[in-house]
Formats: structure tokens, sequence, C-alpha cells
């Protein structure tokens, strides 16, 4: 009776034990700096001197003030709004060809996930600076058709676009979701549809992209987010300055640009809270409209 | 009919080869670049060189200010090989105790740690600024290792606990009936079953932490310090366009490490994207 008393005490002690790690975690390196952030977007700190409260302005300047933050604002969400549907298009297109029962599927489904693999890393966007350079291979190939471009990232319309085109490359990780997705479709749908003479695209439009809009959602989510947050290729290619003319100045460069080039930690913050905002909002507009757009089979 | 059928077929190959060739262009350009003596870089615009040297790969190497990429690597894989550790063991452990333990304030603990999943690091990052800072931990590791220990990627945690789940309870019962305790449990019965999450868990690491500039860039600054992804970005600053075929030498090689992860790997990679929808 006694032992199995202090069993049980021990066994209500031990699973805090398992969690102990995560728990300190969570204090220390999120609830904390999630609460400290809010604190010091309404402050000035500047990292050497004591954090005033503020109230409101940090980010009543951003939108009323500081040319630059709206136009950290417009370029990043022309990224993600060019280029996440871009994306998830080519993924699609890529899965469907993928999913039709070929030969080295394997071998094609990897190529393809190949750049998604290392698109996020500082050798590619330095590969990306060169591409779509004057000389670029980008601009020799468009030389063939007779169409004569400048330096992309050079050009402040054009800069964008190799960062959006950057990002459209790497369709691999949706793709591959999209491919499981496919698998998921019994093939009887198909069948059925085919004995009462639908063709392909029929088929696309009433069997294949309704049945994949629970993935088409998620994907789009997961995308969208990641966009949102995008850094290292705008840094890198822009030399860490947003140029030409802040034409690739995403809101997270500014973000680091304010926090820790100027050491504006406060307004940094701020900058945060809105991304957060921002972020929430588009995900549960996503999610909001979904009950007219997604299908879920009961 | 069945010509019609085959003649569909290798126009469908042929489309997906063609896809191929145009994805994987420029990253072939690179090593073709970097194969190539710096004269003929944009003149010969073959991707199999006319001449070719392995100059660029050797006057990279040295680097930039006496150190050499040597010492860079070492400091890649350092950072590397901890942030796994790291990751393994804490998120293993917590996995654990949610999947099977049951204990007070269950339900809200899992809540948060989804929600920690949603918070973007950019949230978070001055305030662990400042702290690590006031530690003194500035040009060292252990701002980017450190947190791992403690089982701040959720989705590691979220993925472990996925797979723990799947396993069957019968299994913990068997061995609880053995006389095993939780902790016996943990490392006879589920550490050996879960090894897959763990594989997921070390390729992700491995590949994200090789790439994640931005911490790199705020927490680590000495030239001594530096890893492969910071060096490459000062190369950039301090040579410019004189030295591409370095620089292209050099990004090659820093993109080798993830391309064999990749190679050794794949099922596990893929299999992870598809069931968790990583990135």
């Amino acid at each position: 009776m006694r032992t199995k008393l202090a069993r049980r005490r021990s066994e209500g002690l031990i699973p805090y034990l398992f969690l102990a790690p995560w728990m300190i975690g969570v204090l220390a390196f999120s609830a904390i700096p999630i609460f400290t952030s809010l604190y010091l977007s309404f402050t000035n700190y500047n990292f050497v001197g004591t954090p005033n409260w503020i109230g409101l302005r940090n980010y009543i300047t951003m939108f009323t003030n500081d040319p630059q933050y709206l136009q950290s604002l417009k370029v990043t969400f022309t990224y993600v709004f060019v280029a996440v549907p871009l994306e998830l298009a080519f993924a699609l297109s890529l899965a469907m060809l993928l999913n039709r029962g070929i030969s080295g599927l394997g071998m094609y489904r990897s190529l393809y996930y190949m750049p998604s693999l290392i698109g996020g890393s500082v050798a590619v966007a330095i590969l990306w600076r060169q591409v779509f350079g004057e000389d670029g291979i980008v601009n020799q190939a468009l030389g063939i058709f007779g169409i004569d471009m400048p330096s992309w990232i050079g050009t402040p319309s054009h800069a964008v676009w190799a960062l959006i085109l950057l990002k459209v490359w790497q369709f691999g990780s949706p793709m591959i979701i999209f491919l499981a997705g496919l698998k998921q479709i019994p093939n009887d749908f198909y069948e059925a549809s085919s004995l009462d003479g639908a063709g392909r695209w029929k088929q696309f439009a009433h069997i294949t992209l309704p049945m994949l809009t629970p993935i088409v959602l998620f994907n789009a989510i997961m995308q969208m987010i990641s966009s949102f947050q995008a850094f290292t290729p705008a840094y890198v290619i822009s030399e860490g300055t947003g140029g030409p003319v802040n034409s690739t100045l995403f809101y997270t460069l500014y973000l680091y640009q304010n926090g820790f080039g100027n050491f504006q930690m406060g307004y940094a913050s701020s900058m945060a809270w809105v991304l957060f905002i921002i972020i929430g909002v588009f995900t549960w507009l996503a999610f909001q409209s979904s009950n007219k757009w997604v299908h879920y089979d009961n | 009919m069945a010509l019609v059928i085959r003649y569909q077929k290798v126009f469908i190959h042929a489309l997906i080869i063609a896809g191929v060739v145009i994805m994987l262009y420029p990253v072939l350009w690179m090593l073709s670049s970097s194969l190539k003596p710096t004269q003929l870089i944009f003149t010969d615009h073959s991707l199999w060189p006319k001449e070719f040297t392995l100059d660029h790969y050797k006057n990279g190497w040295k680097g930039i200010s006496k150190t050499t990429f040597t010492t860079y690597y070492l400091n890649s894989f350092m950072l590397v090989f901890f942030a796994i550790i790291g990751n393994v063991v804490s998120c293993s452990l917590a996995a654990y105790a949610f999947a099977r333990l049951e204990f007070k304030g269950k339900k809200w603990m899992f809540a948060v740690m989804l929600m920690t999943m949603m918070i973007p690091l950019h949230v978070l990052v001055i305030p662990q600024y400042i702290m690590f800072n006031k530690l003194d931990w500035m040009n060292t590791i252990l701002p980017i290792v450190v947190p791992k220990f403690f089982a701040t990627e959720g989705f590691f945690v979220f993925l472990t606990i996925q797979f723990i789940r799947s396993l069957p309870r019968e299994l913990d019962q068997a061995a609880t009936v053995d006389g095993c305790g939780p902790l016996r449990i943990y490392t006879k019965v589920i550490l050996p079953l879960i090894v897959p999450a763990i594989v997921t868990t070390t390729i992700f690491t491995f590949i994200w932490t090789w790439n994640d500039f931005f911490s790199q860039l705020l927490y680590l600054t000495g030239q001594d310090k530096l890893t492969v992804t910071l060096a490459l970005r000062m190369f950039l600053d301090a040579m410019g366009e004189s030295a591409l075929g370095s620089l292209f030498a050099m990004s090659f090689l820093s993109i080798v490490p993830v391309f064999l992860m990749f190679l050794f790997f794949q099922r596990f990679i893929v299999e992870g994207i598809a069931s968790t929808g990583i990135k």
C-alpha cells in the first residue's frame, strides 16, 4: 500500500521532469520575450539608454511619418501576394504531371525539390545576383528572343521580380504535399466520371480541384506565413540595403535595419508586433474564406 | 490506341525533363562557372567549360584576411552538431510526456506548445538579443545552440508526438507490467521505435541551422567565429564581382553538405514534408 502510494506520487512528478526542458524553454525563450517585446514596442528603447514609455508613438510614426516603412509594407505585400499564388500554381501543375503513373517518379520528385532545399541559403542568393544581373543567364536567354533587358537586380521596377522568381523556383515542398494529396483521391472517381464521358478538364474542375482544396488552403497558409518573414534573399541580393531605391526593402529587412543597425529596438519591436498582427489577420481571413471554397468530405 | 498512349508518355517525360533542366540550370551554371578561368565565365556560354581550372577553389578556400574556409566549416559543423543534439534530446523528452504520460495541465500546456509554433521569430528576437547580450553570450554559438536544448522548436516536438501516437500503446503497457517506469519505457521502448522521427529532426535541424543566416548574422561577428554562410556574405562584400569564380566555388561547396544530406535521407525528407507540411 505504501509503495503503491509512493509510486503514484513519483509518477505524478515524473511527467514534469520529462517536460522540464520544454517548460524552461517556453518561459525563457517565448513567454518572457513576448511580453518584453510588447512592452518595448511602447518605448523608445535604443539598447544603451533606459526604455521610456512613449505610448503609441512608434505605431503612429510608422503609418504617418515613415515613408520607408510604408514602402517595406508595399514591397512585402507585392512579394507575398504575387509569389505565393504563382508558386502554388507551379507546385500543383507539376504534382499533377508527376502523378500520372510515370516511371522515375522518385527521381523527378527529388530533382524538382532540390531548389527548395538550397533556396534559403546565402549561396543561392549570391547565385541569383548573377543570374539576374545585366549579363546574367536570364538576360542571355531573353536575348535569344530579341528581348533586351537591363540588370534586374539593378533596376528598381524589376528587382522585386528577381526575388519573386526565386520564391517561385522553390515550389518543391508544396508540390510534395500536393502529390501526397493527389494520391488520396480514389481512382474510382475518375473511372466513374470517364464512363460518364467527362474529359480531362472537367475531371480537374469537378474532382481533382475540389478534393484538393483543403491542401490548397494548407499550402497557401504555410507559404504565406513564411513569405511574410522572408529575409535572407533580400538581404544578400541587395547587400543589406534593400536597394535599388528601397525596391527590395522587405519588411523583415527594414525591421533588422531598425533594430540591429540603428538599435531602435523600441521601434523594431512595434514593427514586429504589426507583422504578427498582419500574419494573424491574413491567416484568419484564409480560414474564414475557406468555408466558401474548401470542401471537406464527411 | 496503345501507340497514342506511348507517345503521350514520351511527351510527358520530355516535358518533365525540360522542366528539370530549367530548374537546375542556375545551379549547374554556378558549378560550371566555378571551374572556368575568370575571363571565360561570361564569354564561354557552354555548361561544359572549354578550359578547366581548380584555381577558384584553391583561392576561395583561403578566405578573407587569413581565416580559411577550414575554420568556417569547423564552426558551421560545430554549430549544427550541438543544435542537433539539443533538438533531438529535448524534443523527444517533451514529446514522450505529451504523447504518453498523464499529468495535470496537459491540455493547456499542449495548447501553449502549438501557440509557440505560430509566433514569428521577429517578435521574440529583440528581447532574446538583449538577454543574450546581458549574459555576455555575444560572438559565441550559445544564443543559437542553447535554446535548442530547451525544445524551443515546437515543430519537432509536434512531429515526434504524432509519431509516438502512431505506436501501439500495448508496448508501453507490457513494459509497465514488466516493472518498467516511464524513464525505462522512454529509453528502452520509445526511443528505439522513433528512430525515423529522430532522423527527420536531425536532417531538418542540420539543413535549417546550416542555412540559418539571420541568427548567425546577429550573434556571430568575430572573424574566427564566422560560419560558412556568414563567410560567403563577407566574401561577397569584400571581393565584389572581381572574385566571382572564387565566390561561385565557395558557394557551391557550401551547398554540398545539404545535397549530401538529401542524397542519403531522401525518403525521410519527402515523407517528413508530405506528412507534416514542413516549410
